[in-house]
């Protein structure tokens, strides 16, 4: 199953504000592993964004409906499957790539669905990981990935350079924006061994253009 | 037979439900008594026309309502029933009822459809048994209960008869229109049908058309009736009727509105009031008793030849094949939509409700769809289920806050 995402704590991380500032007023948001459905209903709230959910947590789910999001209960690419193409202006992945079980399947529906995407995750390569792994012989285990080998759902790690390296194999245009480990805005300067979260906003082909509004969501 | 059956009344599936203190009469999550009301029209020469082509009037409809039509009419929450289900929806005729109506679980004061906030109403269908016009009616022609010359009602004709009803009470406009199995067909019938009517549906356990499978256990439903000899061609008014026909029928329905898991949880081999086989043909199991009682408790309220015109309305229905695909069926639907399915149903599983999502998103309509995760098949939307009735609520209490802020927007810049 892809999307296994876990409750995202409310406004805690800064990756949330940071995407909710990427996002244009009124565009048709999709969020893949919405969680509680807090970034999509500030999102229709605060810049009346038309917005969808999709998350295969029940109870999450209920949070949602809750918050008047509309959310699909269930997996991310049958949910995505449903949509038309180019339906959203922006896709949003948060914090669950690395727990999919076909990263590129999931890119290329979020590309496909939408005519850009925002895909934040934690960089395996931040210099800690390295470290625990390098001198104290053992699985990285600290405040990014707090989850030990046995009961982790983070099943496809990867580092700010394999994610780079992915976009330019796919010939997707790309920008960056790094945090640390505490959630401070980075530069990019050593960001694979200082980030602890990157957002990759992709698109297919050529760099990134201004959002334009797009077709109706679903 | 009453004696052997005694154990099941706290156990069977509808008609056992445990009813909590608050729900009994006078209890603060009752609606209390309420009344089954009727409504007449269609009289000649102003009969309805029916799909397949025929005439229908005058029609009666009974029907019930609970809580109070808020003063711009914009509360209104139409329950639309299954097979057997009738106009009483929530709340007592009587005190002395030993239970409250149909679905009196998700409505009423702080319930999932709370009557505090919405105005409830429904109604049994045309072709029914429970007051409104259907085979069992006088047919004004004979003077004679219809039985077969009684014109096949679809689906459709159902929801345009509540549309009068609603024309009648003064009601533009719904909140919203829900209802499970063949109550789901309706929901999705009036949004496709009356897309300025409705503001929001709730298809429960449903799906856009019966499946091969659906049909098949309706059909021998059906032959079960029309196979007892008592039957007569449908004409047997004033005289026995076909009763064991019926309660085959409903057994069979019953065995469908299971699962597998729950059988096997709930009766598993066990006996029946007996150590051990008898070796005979008697009710030994159970799982026999059970569905015998259901059998036998269901011919005293329901009417053979319903049960025929009701299940064959069901098989009629399909909504892709009437508008060229599912995604076009949904094309001027304005409504927003939550749609559930349970995920132990195995009559309208999971993927038919998925149909639906999938062809309402296509169509860029607002969607929210739940699986519940129940082991109890397809009834489970008749048992307590917290996460249903949460889900309901918090999706109805958005759709009338935007509502609302969309009327006042609308007032405050005309």
């Amino acid at each position: 199953m892809n999307g296994h995402s876990k409750k995202r704590p409310t406004k805690l991380r800064l990756d949330y504000e940071l995407i909710e500032s990427l996002v244009a007023d009124g565009a048709k948001v999709l969020d893949l592993g919405c969680g509680d459905g807090q970034l999509l209903a500030d999102l229709i709230e605060q810049k009346g964004c038309q917005g969808r959910g999709i998350e295969i947590d029940e109870e999450a789910t209920l949070q949602c409906i809750q918050r008047g999001v509309p959310v699909y209960h269930g997996d991310m690419l049958e949910g995505m499957s449903f949509y038309r193409d180019g339906q959203f202006d922006v896709v949003i992945l948060s914090q669950t790539l690395q727990q999919t079980m076909d990263p590129p399947k999931v890119i290329h529906e979020m590309l496909r669905v939408g005519r850009r995407a925002i895909i934040s995750f934690p960089n395996f390569g931040h210099w800690l990981v390295r470290v625990q792994l390098l001198l104290g012989g053992r699985m990285p285990h600290n405040r990014l990935l707090p989850y030990h080998w046995y009961n982790t759902p983070n099943v496809h790690f990867c580092t700010v350079k394999d994610f780079r390296e992915f976009c330019e194999r796919q010939k997707l245009g790309r920008e960056e924006i790094f945090l640390s480990a505490r959630y401070q805005r980075l530069s990019a300067l050593l960001a694979n061994w200082r980030a602890g979260t990157a957002i990759f906003q992709i698109e297919r082909g050529e760099p990134l253009a201004p959002p334009a509004p797009g077709k109706p969501g679903g | 037979m009453g004696a052997c059956f005694a154990r099941y009344h706290n156990v069977s599936i509808d008609d056992e439900v445990p009813i909590s203190d608050e729900s009994r009469l006078g209890g603060r999550e009752s609606v209390g008594l309420v009344q089954t009301q009727t409504f007449t029209f269609a009289a000649p020469p102003g009969e309805l026309e029916l799909e397949c082509g025929q005439k229908l009037g005058p029609i009666t409809l009974a029907y019930e309502t609970c809580g109070e039509l808020s003063a711009a009419r914009d509360n209104a929450v139409l329950i639309c029933h299954a097979l057997s289900g009738d106009a009483h929806v929530a709340g007592y005729h009587a005190p002395d009822d030993r239970k409250p109506g149909w679905w009196d679980l998700f409505i009423g004061p702080g319930k999932a459809i709370d009557t505090t906030k919405y105005f409830v109403i429904c109604s049994n269908i045309i072709g029914g048994c429970k007051g409104s016009t259907g085979p069992s009616s006088v047919n004004p022609a004979t003077g004679r209960p219809w039985g077969l010359k009684f014109p096949m009602v679809t689906i459709s004709d159902m929801v345009r008869a509540e549309a009068a009803l609603l024309d009648h009470l003064g009601i533009e406009r719904l909140l919203t229109v829900t209802g499970g199995s063949m109550g789901g067909f309706q929901a999705l019938e009036w949004a496709v049908r009356y897309p300025e009517r409705v503001a929001s549906a709730i298809p429960i356990a449903t799906a856009a058309r019966l499946s091969a499978q659906g049909i098949a256990f309706n059909e021998v439903g059906r032959q079960a009736i029309m196979a007892d000899p008592n039957w007569q061609g449908g004409d047997y008014d004033g005289k026995q009727g076909p009763l064991s026909g019926l309660a085959i029928a409903r057994m069979i329905g019953h065995i469908t509105y299971l699962s597998d898991e729950q059988m096997h949880a709930k009766f598993g081999r066990r006996l029946q009031d007996r150590e051990r086989f008898g070796y005979g043909f008697a009710t030994e199991f159970e799982v026999e008793s059970y569905l015998r009682y259901q059998g036998d408790s269901f011919v005293r309220r329901f009417d053979a030849n319903s049960y025929l015109y009701i299940t064959k309305s069901m098989d009629y229905f399909d909504l892709p094949a009437r508008c060229g695909s599912l995604v076009e069926a949904f094309e001027n639907v304005r409504a927003e939509f939550l749609v559930v399915s349970i995920s132990s149903d195995w009559l309208f599983p999971t993927y038919q409700s998925k149909e639906i999502v999938k062809a309402l998103k296509a169509n860029g309509i607002p969607t929210t769809f739940v699986e519940l995760d129940s082991p109890y098949g397809h009834d489970a939307f008749f048992l307590p289920n917290e996460r249903l009735s949460a889900t309901i609520a918090g999706f109805l209490a958005n759709v009338l806050r935007r509502g609302r802020e969309r009327a006042g927007r609308g007032s405050a810049n005309p």
